[in-house]
């Protein structure tokens, strides 16, 4: 079976084998401890571990678009901080 | 005592992770593939990297179509909720008239939405449509094909026709489930009509709300058939919202790299939203 018309390219497929292994990850993290960790965090509501990867993920989205329109192609700091962003978001949130 | 894991319930899931990694997924993939690569058919493409990404944001046409987009689930949303809401409080609870309501209430949901456009498109018409003819002979200087406003006017009060509905049944079926009893106390305390339905309706209601704001939202954030139909995004551009756009530039341009990168902007702000929509509401909930 031929792929070719989903044009993929290496860097596509390493972001999605790193959600791929991102989700295992959540996985195994949910079979050693169970339950979803749910606590209220900075925003007031009840988040669980999936709620928080959700939001990290999101939020990792806008901060690259936010750095393209606003500052210039160049991702590597806008990766940077969105790791940051997704820490803080798992110790806070 | 330990707890018993079945993981049968998994395997019950299965078909429709299939069916959704087909629908979904690997079409979302595929749009991400495309969005960093520009293409001239015959399936051969060149990388662009982020290039696409950067000439949307920086595009005035794309934040014009999103303002335009905003304003109307805006209108949509202060006109559709309120108004479902209030018809729905009016609807017999027995009795002949709940099937004839009900059924009346469904009839517009089961239009397509290429012909409810083509039934306002005609509806309005100043030379032949019932409603343009109408208001022209009653002196209205109404025509929706050369003036914005009536434009924006007839698209509106199309999805008002088509989609409160939608609205209403969601909100009846959470008024009907309410027992008698509630009223019942409600009355014994001499409570008021506004004091019935803000402390009694309205919590009952609070769940098909919930889901009445993020379906009427996420649909008439995502509109593309009836304007198109009505008014083909005119005139001009003041009805080209952000779905039209970028049928335009992905099929009329056969510019497929831009106008993926369009799609994933435009899917992330249509999640960001409805998540804030959803997390704000089930957080009032939870709240009370």
């Amino acid at each position: 079976m031929s792929f070719s018309w989903m044009a993929w390219t290496w860097p596509t497929a390493a972001f999605f084998g790193t959600i791929f292994l991102l989700l295992c990850g959540m996985a195994v993290w949910e079979y050693a401890s169970p339950g979803g960790n749910p606590r209220i965090g900075v925003l007031r509501f009840e988040t669980t571990r999936g709620d928080r990867l959700f939001l990290s993920l999101l939020g990792s989205a806008f901060i690259h678009l936010a750095w393209l329109g606003l500052v210039g192609p160049n991702l590597w700091w806008a990766l940077a901080l969105s790791v940051v962003y997704a820490i803080g978001v798992f110790r806070y949130v | 005592m330990g707890r018993t894991w079945n993981n049968k319930a998994w395997f019950m899931v299965l078909p429709v992770l299939l069916l959704v990694a087909f629908s979904a997924i690997i079409p979302l993939m595929t749009v991400v593939n495309y969005s960093v690569q520009d293409t001239f058919g015959n399936n051969v493409f060149f990388w662009a990297g982020a290039e696409w990404f950067e000439e949307i944001l920086h595009s005035d046409r794309f934040w014009e179509a999103m303002g335009r987009n905003l304003v109307f689930s805006a209108i949509i949303l202060v006109i559709e909720i309120p108004l479902g809401i209030f018809i729905a409080l009016n609807m017999p609870k027995k009795g002949w008239g709940v099937p004839v309501c009900l059924v009346l209430m469904a009839l517009p949901l089961l239009i397509p939405w290429n012909v409810v456009g083509t039934i306002w498109q005609v509806f309005g018409r100043v030379d032949i449509g019932l409603l343009g003819y109408t208001l022209r002979a009653l002196g209205f200087d109404y025509n929706y094909v050369n003036d914005p406003f009536d434009a924006w006017i007839t698209v509106i009060v199309m999805d008002v026709w088509h989609w409160t509905s939608l609205v209403v049944l969601l909100c009846y079926a959470g008024l009907v489930s309410i027992p008698d009893a509630y009223y019942q106390a409600a009355k014994i305390d001499g409570a008021s009509r506004w004091a019935i339905f803000r402390y009694i309706q309205l919590p009952k209601m609070n769940r098909v709300l919930l889901i009445a704001v993020l379906l009427r939202f996420m649909d008439s954030f995502m509109i593309y058939t009836e304007p198109f139909v009505v008014t083909g995004g005119g005139p001009g551009n003041t009805t080209t919202f952000l779905s039209i756009d970028l049928v335009k530039l992905a099929i009329g341009e056969f510019n497929l790299g831009e106008a993926a990168a369009m799609s994933i902007i435009y899917f992330l702000i249509v999640m960001l939203l409805s998540w804030v929509f959803y997390t704000v509401m089930t957080a009032y909930d939870a709240e009370r």
